[in-house]
């Protein structure tokens, strides 16, 4: 695949490996934080673990929107769906999902409820126009890659009028979250690979204030694998010269200032929220987008007067140390036990490409490699 | 007898009273296009002798969205489906049964073209349809057509294949490109747009297992990748032998189209579904006479060895990645995609 091959090519990647063992200080640990799943689904499809040298640690962060979606909003649009009898359009990832009380979409649905999977916000504004005696509600998740074409089609049932089409909102913000890891000062992390598909929207100098205040170095890196090699090997440079700056190693997407046209269309329809609940990392203050008033017609949570679910602590859960690289994994009590990745509790359970189920997986097979 | 306008008419629930309607569509529908001698005796049951040895039987639902994709349809896919899992025992299928569950409101003229194809891949295989049924629900109570089809075949003697029977050392065959099924019904299906020269792999492995039983009886399991595709049935074959698996990503043989689709969507080629390829577990001394007689048969062009088992108490299933790391190939979470079967 022309474009694709380019970047998974078997000898480059060892040829940056040995570079990157050449420079590594063996006296040392690096601890690399990924903060997207996109990064740590490379890191494990294409055994990236296997090309580094045992000091160069990944964190997995919590750049996955359905992992840390808390079960309280699932909760909420369970209800409308079976309170309000509205049509509700979710992307596929987020049926099984744990909701509290053992519920899930999934489950949801099984019960009668009205929920259609879609690909993209304008399928749900088609099932609006093509039900025009139902309320349809978009369930909108993502980090501000999946922002824009929420806004988009807000917009769009505003120049139609389209007014049986409304969105719960559940969009969040990549520099706080990673902020919030930072600023607990028993984080321990070295570097962090930045966000690839984000980083086209809000642009490298995003992160500057997160690199200033924290004394981390940062690395934009793509998505494909020797995106993410040769990104470790410029944030082992950064460390090793104890800088700690914003670097791009996606210059062939990724500007300064990103997607003017998305974020003004952004800024447009949504504005900052207050707080926001993440799984795993608990309320985070200014985390979040909620839609401005002027849209309020299209917001469910106003519409609708939902109102905030909290969500139960789970007993046990150390997906907060893990997010923030102080815990492995296997140190929870629940690891492997009452939190699997058919019956996930925490955050970093939920996809196969959270930091719990990514060990589980890989855990099993070093051990197993361990005994054979 | 009365009429049946499969022109321009459509299912109704007399189509499955058991009355004149039902005789009628039975008739001048089923009937006519299955034609063979045990269904023209006109009873409730196919009456035929059995021959000495040991029989498998094995039945399959289909319930696929849509009915008609690139490649093939529902009618050809239940017998494709039914036969693969009969030959998986390394037996030579006989016959089919066929069990439709039909929705008011279907249009026969649609229903025409399915039982047509059914009986196009069932007489193209040998395996005839020799008894059946057909019920009538409500319309919203189904989805147009369900079919179910049993089959049963005979294993020729000294012949034993089965899943827990992989041991460390043995060779792991598949049979051709993976992926291809699900990649097709994915690109027919509303809301997605996008387009693919790739068709289905629908097909009945029964001569290609027929050849590679009689060249090499000692092969110890057979399986189909269907649903959750390659990665799933190495698992499954895996914790039923208590053995691990190590497959080469560069050895998997995997069509460009299917591997840019799958790019595009954030799919896996090890997950998605496959109607025509088989994956084959025999001693690493049989393997390459195995593979050359696989290759021979239009089914088996691009047959390749993909890896070895191994002990593992973990019974994982490892692939070193052409990036030359190892990656875990785990069980499918969920689904991946809904309906493809």
């Amino acid at each position: 695949m022309k474009y694709v091959d380019e970047f998974r090519d078997g000898d480059t990647a060892r040829a940056l490996a040995r570079v990157i063992r050449a420079e590594i200080n063996p006296e040392r640990n690096y601890r690399l934080m990924e903060f997207c799943g996109g990064h740590t689904h490379a890191i494990f499809r294409f055994g990236i673990v296997d090309l580094m040298p045992d000091n160069i640690r990944f964190i997995h962060g919590p750049g996955c929107p359905v992992c840390v979606l808390p079960a309280g909003r699932i909760e909420a649009a369970i209800r409308l769906v079976e309170e309000e009898d509205v049509i509700l359009c979710t992307y596929a990832d987020l049926m099984r999902v744990p909701a509290g009380k053992k519920d899930s979409l999934q489950k949801a649905k099984a019960r009668g409820g009205d929920i259609r999977m879609i690909y993209s916000p304008t399928d749900a504004l088609s099932l609006a126009r093509e039900n025009p005696q139902r309320e349809v509600v978009f369930f909108a998740i993502g980090f501000e890659t999946t922002t824009p074409p929420t806004a988009a089609a807000i917009k769009i049932a505003e120049a139609e009028e389209i007014s049986n089409f409304s969105v719960f909102c559940n969009h969040v913000e990549t520099p706080p979250a990673m902020m919030h890891i930072l600023t607990a000062g028993d984080a321990k992390i070295d570097g962090i690979l930045g966000p690839s598909h984000v980083s086209t929207i809000i642009g490298s100098n995003a992160y500057a204030d997160c690199c200033d205040k924290y004394r981390v170095p940062l690395v934009i890196a793509g998505f494909e694998p020797l995106d993410v090699i040769q990104s470790v090997l410029m944030l082992v440079r950064q460390i090793n010269a104890g800088v700690a700056r914003v670097e791009n190693q996606y210059t062939r997407a990724v500007s300064e200032t990103g997607n003017e046209k998305a974020k003004v269309l952004m800024h447009e329809v949504f504005e900052q929220r207050p707080q926001f609940e993440w799984r795993g990392l608990g309320v985070l203050p200014n985390s979040a987008v909620q839609i401005r008033s002027e849209f309020a017609d299209f917001d469910a949570e106003k519409r609708f007067g939902m109102k905030e679910i909290a969500t139960a602590d789970i007993k046990g859960c150390i997906c907060p140390a893990v997010l923030r690289g102080m815990n492995n994994p296997d140190e929870c009590k629940l690891f492997g036990t009452a939190c699997t990745p058919e019956d996930p509790k925490g955050a970093c359970m939920v996809s196969s490409e959270g930091a719990c189920a990514a060990y589980y997986s890989y855990g099993r097979y070093r051990s197993a490699e361990a005994t054979a | 007898m009365s009429k049946l306008d499969i022109k321009s008419g459509l299912v109704e629930m007399g189509h499955g009273s058991g009355g004149r309607a039902s005789a009628t569509l039975i008739e001048k529908l089923f009937v006519r296009h299955f034609d063979n001698e045990l269904l023209d005796q006109g009873n409730d049951q196919a009456l035929f002798n059995v021959p000495a040895g040991r029989m498998v039987i094995s039945t399959d639902g289909h319930v696929i969205t849509p009915l008609f994709f690139p490649g093939g349809d529902i009618g050809s896919l239940s017998v494709h489906g039914t036969i693969n899992d009969v030959a998986m025992s390394g037996a030579t299928p006989l016959y089919l049964s066929a069990s439709f569950i039909l929705e008011e409101g279907f249009p026969l003229a649609e229903l025409d073209r399915i039982v047509i194809s059914m009986a196009k891949a069932s007489r193209d295989a040998g395996v005839p349809v020799v008894t059946g049924d057909t019920k009538v629900v409500e319309r919203g109570k189904g989805d147009g057509v369900f079919i179910t089809t049993t089959g049963i075949g005979i294993v020729p003697d000294g012949i034993n294949i089965s899943g827990d029977l992989a041991e460390p050392g043995d060779s792991i065959i598949v049979s051709g490109s993976i992926g291809d099924h699900g990649i097709a019904i994915l690109s027919s299906r509303e809301g997605l747009q996008f387009s693919t020269a790739i068709e289905s792999d629908s097909a009945a492995l029964h001569t290609l297992v027929a050849g590679m039983v009689a060249a090499v009886p000692a092969i110890h399991c057979l399986r189909d990748p269907t649903r959750g595709g390659l990665a799933t049935t190495l698992n499954e074959l895996a914790r039923q032998s208590n053995v691990g698996m190590r497959i080469q990503e560069t050895s998997i043989p995997v069509k460009a189209e299917v591997k840019g689709a799958c790019e595009l969507l954030g799919l896996d080629p090890l997950y998605i579904a496959n109607e025509g390829k088989l994956v084959c577990i025999v001693p690493s001394k049989d393997a390459d006479q195995l593979l050359a007689v696989m290759q021979k048969h239009p089914l088996g062009q691009n047959a390749a060895i993909i890896g070895n088992v191994c002990k593992d108490a973990h019974q994982m299933v490892v692939m070193e990645t052409a990036f030359g790391g190892n990656r875990v190939v785990d069980w499918l979470a969920g689904e991946q995609l809904p309906r493809i079967c």
